[in-house]
């Protein structure tokens, strides 16, 4: 390596440190027609790992990522916890509809009149999809039939302060399958006390 | 490799991905050619000198990376080169390559690693490109990337998108992971592990931040999150739902589908928080918004006419206009980078299809064979598209060439995947 090489690889290096974040270094090759053994010291480290955090600036992987882990809920939140939930909490639904059934409305009824009897009592209303189509319009369908239940509890005279509408638009199926025994059980609002 | 016939006949053709496929850098995809007479330049991709010991398969890397494209037909050498040798080009014609790669990767005294590569071009018998790039170890991966994104750019005149990432979910028993890896689907690395549903990441355009809808709360909630730091933050939780994240292409706003005044509503809000902005109102349920490329309008779904059908609104709230009419169900719109290309999916016959529309006016394309297509997310050059579907009862993610006939599978342990978005270039 002569000097004037030498001298322009020091530029490049210094260049490159300057941009202090990028962990990629490219130079053209002609730059450089041996390998580079400038240590920025303090890099080595960073090597080895593959979280962002904790890596010194200029030895940051890209490639990182860092993880988050939630803890699991307690058992009454479940995946499957919904299963549970008696039949006379569940609102069923037609495909692709969030008209609410006569055969329910006498079980909305009864929950208007608990509801009413003491006002500091709160309810979620949980609406579900079956889960052909977009998970986010599912997600909305599953508002709108949750708004459905919400707003003839409301109709019956229940607080509003006393009810959410909530979605799980697909996400937690009460019944596994991909048929339409499955879905018609997937179609539904949940009454949740709170 | 001997016969000097150009191009390569179509067997030996299938010989190579065959051989592509089994190589351990290609183990996570697998490729799916249909139809026939896919012009694709052939190129030799040599292993670099020094990647044994580095422990990355860079040069298998770059050529699955090629392959991958469906715009190339990448092999190795049958010889040891570097980016020093002297090469015989005509002779490497001859043996029908139209460019050869040669490279090396040595470490450092600092613990990093300098990969030096060298592009000729066997047709003009030119050297087209010559680099070194210095790396750490944990880059190794994405330092070969980039190399096959310098020589998709030198040979196409378009920008790779081989050293991008994909985000996506995984749901395995009761637990559901948010991952985040490389367009190959190799590197993975989880951003995000919950026991309730993840759904819809969309990428902050610097790269740097996903959003996504978390049910840990019990309901739908926007956070954004730091994939470096891992910093996360709820963005909105309000009454009722919140959902369909989506970032404006300058990053200072997203739109989020509320459903804080009763049925589902698209509002935008500062991406650093704050007050939501009601975008319009309507009278049924208005939800998956993005943004064009340009940020002047967002395309959304909206049942105000019956059945879900794709829309676009200016980014003020007005006006609106219907984009979509073939079919009863239309949902998941995405934009190609150059705003030209509709992608979405619509629900024909009971099956759900992965279809594309010309903006400016064209008929509908299918572009799968597969009946729960979802979900689609545009490549950041444009040229393919990552969706979910469903094959032998599972939940798959794909690629598809934007005229269908290049076709890989992600694979995976067996769990289910879903909810794909194809991040931006740089990161």
């Amino acid at each position: 390596m002569n000097k004037q090489t030498r001298t322009g690889w020091r530029l490049v290096a210094t260049l490159a440190a300057l941009a202090v974040l990028a962990g990629c270094e490219t130079t053209k090759l002609d730059e450089t027609t041996a390998a580079p053994v400038e240590s920025r010291g303090g890099t080595a480290g960073g090597a080895a790992g593959t979280g962002g955090a904790g890596a010194t600036a200029a030895g940051t992987p890209q490639s990182g990522v860092a993880t988050v882990t939630l803890p699991g809920q307690g058992a009454a939140g479940g995946a499957n916890a919904a299963m549970a939930a008696p039949s006379q909490r569940i609102v069923y639904f037609d495909f692709d509809s969030f008209v609410i059934k006569d055969e329910f409305k006498g079980m909305l009824d009864g929950h208007a009149r608990a509801l009413m009897a003491s006002r500091g009592k709160r309810m979620a209303i949980e609406g579900h999809a079956d889960e052909r189509g977009s998970r986010e319009y599912n997600l909305a369908l599953g508002q709108k039939r949750a708004e459905a239940v919400a707003r003839s509890l409301q109709l019956l005279g229940v607080g509003e302060q006393q009810l959410e509408a909530v979605s799980f638009g697909e996400e937690r199926p009460a019944v596994q399958g991909s048929d339409e025994a499955a879905w018609a059980a997937n179609r539904r609002a949940e009454l949740k006390d709170r | 490799m001997a016969a000097p016939s150009a191009p390569w006949p179509r067997r030996r053709f299938l010989a190579a991905l065959a051989a592509a496929a089994a190589a351990p850098a290609a183990a996570q995809f697998r490729v799916e050619i249909a139809g026939v007479g896919a012009t694709q330049v052939p190129v030799v991709v040599a292993d670099l000198r020094g990647e044994a010991a580095a422990g990355v398969p860079l040069a298998s890397i770059v050529r699955a990376d090629l392959q991958r494209s469906g715009l190339f037909r990448a092999s190795p050498a049958n010889q040891a080169l570097d980016e020093t040798s002297k090469l015989d080009l005509a002779e490497w014609r001859g043996r029908g390559a139209d460019a050869v790669v040669a490279g090396s990767v040595t470490r450092l005294a600092d613990g990093r690693f300098d990969v030096r590569f060298r592009l000729w071009d066997a047709v003009r018998n030119q050297e087209l490109l010559g680099q070194s790039k210095v790396v750490l170890a944990a880059d190794l991966r994405l330092a070969a990337h980039r190399v096959a994104d310098e020589i998709h750019e030198k040979l196409t005149g378009e920008r790779g998108v081989y050293a991008t990432r994909i985000a996506y979910v995984v749901h395995a028993g009761r637990r559901f992971t948010l991952h985040v890896t490389d367009a190959d689907g190799e590197g993975g690395q989880v951003a995000l592990a919950s026991p309730e549903p993840i759904i819809s990441p969309a990428w902050s355009p610097d790269g740097r931040r996903l959003a996504y809808v978390s049910f840990e709360s019990q309901k739908a909630v926007v956070w954004v999150q730091d994939l470096t730091t891992g910093q996360r933050r709820m963005l909105a939780s309000f009454r009722g739902s919140n959902s369909a994240p989506a970032w404006s292409p300058d990053g200072e706003r997203l739109a989020v589908t509320l459903s804080q005044d009763g049925l589902a509503q698209i509002y935008t809000m500062p991406a650093a928080g704050g007050a939501p902005v009601r975008l319009m109102r309507s009278s049924g349920i208005d939800t998956e918004a993005v943004y064009a490329p340009d940020g002047r309008s967002l395309y959304f779904v909206s049942d105000r006419s019956g059945g879900p059908q794709i829309y676009r609104v200016g980014a003020s709230g007005s006006p609106v206009e219907r984009i979509t009419f073939d079919g009863n169900y239309n949902v998941s719109p995405a934009i190609s980078p150059d705003g030209t290309l509709l992608a979405y999916v619509t629900r024909r016959s009971g099956a759900f299809k992965l279809m594309t529309q010309e903006l400016a006016g064209g008929s509908p394309q299918a572009l799968t064979d597969t009946q729960h297509d979802e979900s689609p997310s545009f490549a950041p050059n444009g040229r393919l598209l990552v969706y979910a579907t469903r094959a032998q009862g599972a939940d798959v993610l794909m690629t598809t060439t934007l005229d269908g006939r290049i076709k890989t599978r992600l694979l995976s342990s067996g769990a289910d995947m879903r909810e794909p978005a194809w991040g931006p270039f740089g990161r």
